[in-house]
């Protein structure tokens, strides 16, 4: 029996009201800190926008010769993307087998499998790339190596869940028909496997396009050198182009890996 | 997929084809199906040949890593480098906590922008493109222009994060927006609500808990950017990083590279742990 | 007073759900509209408070002429109509009491609706209608907690919270079990007569229609064929209604149905 109305309410309580306002404030400090250790000169923020707007006059239009020009380029970063996703899976297989906890042959070997999937995968493909270049000089090369590196982590780390899930079952019933070793694998694994492999691959190397328009910045090939060089150049109209480019190819690459994956389900 | 059996060139007719048997194949016939493998397989060999990795390249590679990886060991940890790491880590982590506010605040009126059942017609196709071309641009390709236009330093890999964070935060927010209930966002527009309450409302409640996960998982890949983005001269960590290279100081550039595998590590590890922890 | 005047609705889709409808309600009256599965009940009832935009005819509540109304205006309307779902559409993760609430959202400001700061009067209010519904002591539970029966009385509280001209009712009982449904259509006539708020409801359950409403509505493809008291829908109402006149014996299998309708495909009619 409610003997007075109660014209109160709240969401919460006093306490978790103090708490959440505890974290806000928490939240609060730390995000002003962080502004502030960037040392960020105001000049430059208040200048940002006009910048940015003289910037866009300057690249607006593109520049439609230029885009002949930089076919090339283009052709060679898709090649350093496949390249490197190629390498990438085959320098994967035998980490996935090593990472992976049900056909690795003892702690050791795993404890290295999982550690050099997780190194590759930190080190960004940029510093990869510098390295690489150390050792073979500036060129595609140096780029495909960084991907392929780069990339080893991710690819071993799917591959290894894909072979984790094969059903022994289907293996036993081919090795029950008679079948040899090798017909054990065809028949028994690599239907298995290969949607994970397709995918995996198809996915990888999509990721690795974007990852390839940016290595020629250090020096390591592809479309990235034009657009450094356009812009030390101060040939904005080029900028323009190489970006609507990089668009171009990393979209098309995203739908074509779409198309493929969605192909081997 | 049974397109195989429909092939043209197929030299027996299909009535006394029932002793013949071809595997079918996701190309549209046994041709495709080469044609492409053919063509892949050229284009990789061409691809390969254009690299020219030839023995004498290889050796003198081998020769290089040995030459590096004695530099490189033991890497350079002396209390002054470790300073100087310490002072491009925290500018790079303060980037990436500055970085994920700014962007997670700017994706999430993409969000809703780009969310089919949330906005007109016109304005969702404007959303979608945001967030295609936030997707399709590197970081680092966002960080050059980014220096371009604001010189070098902190503000610009900033900027860069931030224009990069909507190709990730505001998609995934989208498609959980187009998941939700829509009953719920009824409910509210029935009892005369706002379009500003519909979302506070009807909306939100149903993708908060979401909202807070991805941007987490967010913060997580801006920390990551955020190391690297000094390499066209956007702050933090990377700045040191590009240096030692210049200066074949190749011992600090291990140890730097180690600082940032540990930090993208403890990242990660934190982000995983908050998420969970959410749910 | 709520006037339908030759109201159409032809969907994007082609179909056709309203055909020219116009009824009168009128006074704390408590009306009924049945009908077979794609009828256009829930076009009907979301036409009213234009969730779905009619296409043709004239909706006019009291002096308002809803049908004509700009969107800011229609804002105004919509929080003099309550209207009560069949799958509840409560703010699943939000507790009875901001749902309950969340009924007033039309006359807060933004800014206040953001910091859940609801007039006093509002929140005595809500107190009681709670335990008017029976929901003493769940305020502060999340609704994903409640049971079906439970929500809907939550469903109820929002409505009447409005303190509206009129309810709007699509199915209250269609998600619940039939003892609760009874239950629950009880409690929401109840309080419609309490509180003087006229009703349309859209209702599979005849039953259920007959006991607790003043009037039935009969709605087939489209148009209205029968409006009475309770006591003229005879077994020949019925068969207009739900079999466009065809006697019953003849309907043969097809008279079980109106429980699962629900199931058959749309536009298959
Ligand atoms: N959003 C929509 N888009 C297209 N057609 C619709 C839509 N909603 C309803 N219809 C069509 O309008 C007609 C009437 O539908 P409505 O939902 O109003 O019927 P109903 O009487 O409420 O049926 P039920 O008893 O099954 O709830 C049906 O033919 C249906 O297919
Ligand atoms: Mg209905």
């Amino acid at each position: 029996m409610a003997v007075e109305p109660r014209t109160s309410w709240t969401k919460y309580d006093r306490k978790t009201k103090i708490l959440r306002m505890l974290g806000v404030l928490v939240a609060a400090v730390v995000a002003v800190l962080a502004w502030r250790a960037l040392h960020v000169r105001y000049t430059f923020v208040a200048n940002a926008a006009r910048n940015l707007r003289d910037l866009l006059g300057r690249m607006y239009p593109p520049n439609p010769s230029y885009a002949v020009e930089i076919v090339p380029p283009l052709v060679e970063t898709m090649n350093i993307a496949i390249l490197g996703t190629g390498l990438a899976i085959f320098l994967s297989l035998p980490i996935a087998y090593l990472g992976a906890e049900n056909t690795t042959p003892n702690a050791i070997t795993y404890a290295i499998g999982k550690f050099l999937i997780v190194g590759t995968r930190s080190v960004n493909v940029i510093i990869w790339a510098l390295f690489f270049i150390i050792i073979f000089g500036t060129g595609a090369l140096a780029g495909v190596l960084a991907v392929a590196f780069r990339s080893i982590g991710f690819v071993s780390k799917l591959l290894a869940e894909g072979i984790e899930e094969i059903d022994p079952g289907q293996v036993a019933a081919i090795r029950a028909v008679g079948g040899s070793p090798f017909d054990v694998v065809v028949y028994g694994i690599v239907p298995q496997v290969k949607p994970t492999f397709v995918s995996v691959a198809t996915y990888r190397w999509d990721i690795n396009v974007r990852e390839a328009t940016i290595i020629g910045f250090v020096g390591a090939g592809g479309i990235g050198a034009s657009l450094d060089a356009s812009i030390d150049f101060f040939q904005w109209s080029n900028v323009l182009t190489i970006l609507i480019a990089m668009l171009g190819v990393v979209l098309v690459s995203e739908g074509v890996s779409a198309y493929l994956r969605g192909k081997t389900r | 997929m049974s397109r195989a059996d429909s092939s043209g060139s197929d030299p027996l007719p299909a009535e006394e084809s029932s002793d013949s048997w071809i595997r079918p194949t996701v190309f549209y016939n046994k041709q495709t199906k080469y044609i492409v493998y053919g063509a892949l397989l050229l284009f990789v060999l061409w691809s390969a040949w254009e690299l020219r990795p030839s023995p004498a390249r290889v050796l003198s590679g081998a020769e290089a890593a040995q030459g590096l990886l004695a530099t490189m060991f033991p890497p350079d940890f002396t209390p002054e480098a470790r300073r100087r790491i310490w002072d491009g880590m925290i500018e790079s982590v303060a980037m990436s906590i500055v970085a994920t506010i700014l962007g997670v605040a700017i994706s999430v009126p993409i969000a809703v922008m780009a969310a089919e059942n949330l906005a007109p017609r016109p304005v969702y196709y404007v959303g979608r493109a945001i967030v295609s071309i936030s997707r399709s641009l590197h970081e680092l390709v966002l960080a050059i222009v980014a220096v371009v236009t604001v010189g070098l330093g902190p503000l610009a890999g900033v900027i860069a994060l931030v224009f990069a964070t909507p190709g990730f935060y505001a998609k995934l927010l989208a498609e959980e927006l187009e998941d939700i209930d829509n009953g719920q966002a009824d409910a509210i527009r029935a009892v005369g609500g706002s379009r500003l309450q519909v979302l506070v409302y009807g909306v939100a409640p149903q993708v908060v808990p979401r909202m807070v996960g991805l941007a987490i998982y967010r913060w997580d890949i801006n920390i990551r950017a955020s190391t690297i983005v000094g390499i066209v001269g956007a702050g933090g960590i990377g700045v040191t990083l590009l240096n030692s290279f210049d200066r074949y100081e190749y011992d600090f550039t291990l140890a730097i590279v180690l600082s940032i595998i540990a930090v993208v590590l403890a990242g990660e590890l934190a982000s995983a742990i908050i998420r969970r922890r959410l749910q | 007073m709520l006037t339908i005047t030759d109201l159409r609705k032809v969907y994007p889709t082609g179909d056709e759900a309203l055909k020219g409808v116009s009824m009168r309600v009128s006074g704390d009256e408590v009306v009924s509209v049945i009908g077979p599965s794609g009828a256009g009940k829930s076009t009907l009832i979301s036409c009213i408070n234009r969730l779905t935009e009619p296409t043709d005819g004239s909706i006019v509540l009291d002096d308002t002429k809803i049908t004509s109304l700009s969107k800011r205006d229609l804002r105004r309307s919509r929080r003099e109509m309550g209207m009560i779902f069949q799958e509840f559409n409560l703010i699943e993760r939000l507790t009875v009491m901001e749902n309950v609430l969340s009924g007033r959202l039309g006359y807060m400001s933004n800014w206040k609706a953001f910091r859940r700061k609801f007039d006093a009067e509002d929140i005595s209010k809500a107190y009681e209608i709670l335990d008017r519904v029976g929901l003493e002591d769940v305020e502060d539970k999340r609704v994903d907690e409640l049971s079906g029966g439970q929500r809907q009385r939550v469903g109820i509280a929002r409505a009447v919270l409005q303190r509206p001209k009129i309810l709007l009712v699509d199915e209250p009982t269609s998600s619940l079990d039939p003892e609760t449904s009874a239950a629950v259509m009880e409690l929401l006539t109840e309080i419609a007569r309490e509180e003087e708020i006229p009703v349309v409801i859209n209702i599979h359950e005849v039953d259920l229609a007959l006991e607790h409403t003043d009037r039935v509505v009969g709605l087939t493809d489209g148009r209205i064929v029968f409006d009475g008291p309770p006591g003229e829908l005879d077994d020949g109402a019925r068969d207009t209604i739900y079999r466009g006149g065809e006697p019953r014996a003849k309907a043969g299998e097809r008279t079980t149905s109106t429980e699962s309708v629900e199931i058959e495909p749309e536009g298959s009619f």
